[in-house]
């Protein structure tokens, strides 16, 4: 117990920064992923073909890669910028690959026939695509979304050795100062575990509010 | 694609397909801009001249590339063998009939799931002070295999009941019913969930690089930090992640191929 309140200002302080990392990765992911998703459904070759190579190429890369090439790569190309958008551009572009295959696998659940039908109703590309097809597919897509921002909150504390202030970081403070290492993780813990916890309780509740009986 | 339909669009006439081919070339246009830029960027900067370059013609140089991917693959190895016997324990523990034991491995799968795998490689190689290779197989273990262990899970209650209630009703016991009727009929539909998660596993390998263990991406950051190559980051990116994303897309495409096969299998036996 002692050592979270003798330390508290930095466990808030790092856990308010895997917040913040969280937060704005998705944010970033979620408006890619969607973006993306758009080329993969669209009806242009060449943009589906981006998507496809985007979201293959992303999701095979190992994340500690992608920072390891962000991170020390990009500075090489006279690219220089503050820590914590390197890391976020690394993670909002390797979730946004998870989120376009959820938003295309639910774009791809609603039934042909939905769509033929709007059309045939005389409604256009944009009322197709905003009355009919979204709506069904965002209840669908809820889920998995949900889980793959869990897997964002986890996966944020690979910034933390790339110079990122965030929660898995304050260890080293913290052993430096010579606290008993293993309360010093298990507070960690259950610093992440607050955080995984409320995302899923959030997208539980998302999902019961969108749901209709069919 | 969007020739087997979709509720997007219907099928274009000859105005639209115009308008799709003109979209199409400035898309291209574009992308290739953006390319364009960057292999600009890296002649602007000197990436492409020999001193960069020169650190890989040395034989050293090579062998220390190739004991990283051995490592790599190694410790993959390792992981991917383990988790898979720790998730079978595991989801052997959750389909228990003895409460207790159903209560523990629930607990100890839900709380290895919800952890991020890196406080556990952390956790296992700071505060229990082990070398750094087994910390890595330790943390991918418990975390792939408590994820493994719902996929299996997973995998034999998605098998009709009226299979294990046939078995049971010729007489069988549980472990046979598990044995000879549901694990066998399961193992196909959960086949492609284990390898994507042993692809994870293989990603997360690269993890070994924040403890030091001398893995492939630990041994570019050797040569990519030497002062005497000139330090060569993105060489070394060049070079490491095309084995890297192949190695990976090799797996996944394995898990595409089984997922298509298992899916056609079952439809001309129905």
């Amino acid at each position: 117990m002692n050592v979270l309140f003798d330390n508290w200002d930095t466990y808030w302080e790092g856990f308010l920064g895997t917040l913040k990392l969280t937060g704005v990765s998705a944010a970033l992911a979620l408006v890619l992923g969607v973006l993306v998703a758009a080329c993969r459904v669209s009806p242009v070759a060449p943009m589906r073909m981006f998507g496809a190579v985007w979201v293959n190429v992303l999701r095979n890369t190992p994340l500690t890669l992608l920072f390891f090439a962000v991170v020390l790569g990009l500075p090489r190309f006279g690219i220089v910028l503050p820590f914590f958008v390197f890391a976020v551009l690394a993670l909002g572009c390797y979730t946004s690959a998870f989120i376009c295959e959820a938003v295309r696998a639910g774009i791809n659940t609603v039934p042909t026939g939905q769509g033929e039908a709007a059309r045939s109703l005389g409604m256009t590309f944009g009322q197709t695509l905003g009355l009919i097809v979204l709506p069904q597919a965002f209840r669908s897509v809820i889920p998995p979304i949900g889980s793959t921002l869990i897997a964002l909150a986890k996966n944020s504390a690979i910034a933390g050795s790339f110079s990122v202030v965030e929660l898995l970081g304050t260890y080293r403070t913290l052993s430096e100062l010579g606290f008993n290492i293993v309360w010093t993780f298990v507070w960690i813990a259950v610093g992440y575990l607050i955080i995984t916890l409320s995302i899923s309780a959030v997208f539980a509740y998302l999902e019961k509010h969108w749901e209709v009986a069919r | 694609m969007s020739t087997d339909g979709t509720a997007l669009y219907d099928q274009p006439g000859p105005k639209a397909l115009a308008r799709h081919r003109l979209y199409g070339i400035a898309a291209t246009l574009v992308l290739a801009g953006i390319v364009a830029w960057f292999v600009y960027k890296m002649f602007d900067t000197g990436q492409f001249t020999a001193e960069k370059w020169n650190a890989f013609t040395y034989a050293g140089i090579q062998e220390l590339l190739l004991r990283g991917l051995g490592n790599t693959l190694r410790a993959f190895a390792w992981a991917a063998v383990l988790s898979l016997v720790f998730g079978a324990v595991f989801a052997a523990g959750r389909l228990s009939d003895h409460r207790l034991v159903r209560w523990v491995s629930t607990l100890v799968v839900e709380f290895f799931r919800a952890m991020p795998v890196l406080v556990m490689i952390f956790f296992i190689f700071i505060a229990m002070k082990v070398e750094p290779r087994i910390a890595l197989i330790a943390g991918l273990t418990l975390y792939n295999g408590s994820v493994l262990a719902e996929v299996f899970r997973a995998g034999v209650h998605a098998v009709p009941r009226g299979q294990s209630e046939a078995a049971y009703a010729l007489g069988m016991r549980k472990t046979q019913v598990m044995a000879h009727v549901l694990i066998p009929q399961g193992v196909r539909t959960m086949l492609p969930a284990i390898i994507s998660q042993l692809v994870v596993a293989l990603k997360d390998t690269s993890l070994g690089y924040l403890i030091s263990y001398e893995e492939f991406l630990y041994a570019g950051k050797q040569i990519a930090t030497n002062l005497d190559y000139s330090l060569p980051f993105i060489p070394v990116v060049i070079v490491i992640a095309p084995i890297y994303i192949g190695l990976c897309m090799l797996l996944s495409g394995l898990a595409k191929w089984l997922e298509q096969r298992g899916r056609r299998s079952r439809r001309t036996a129905a």
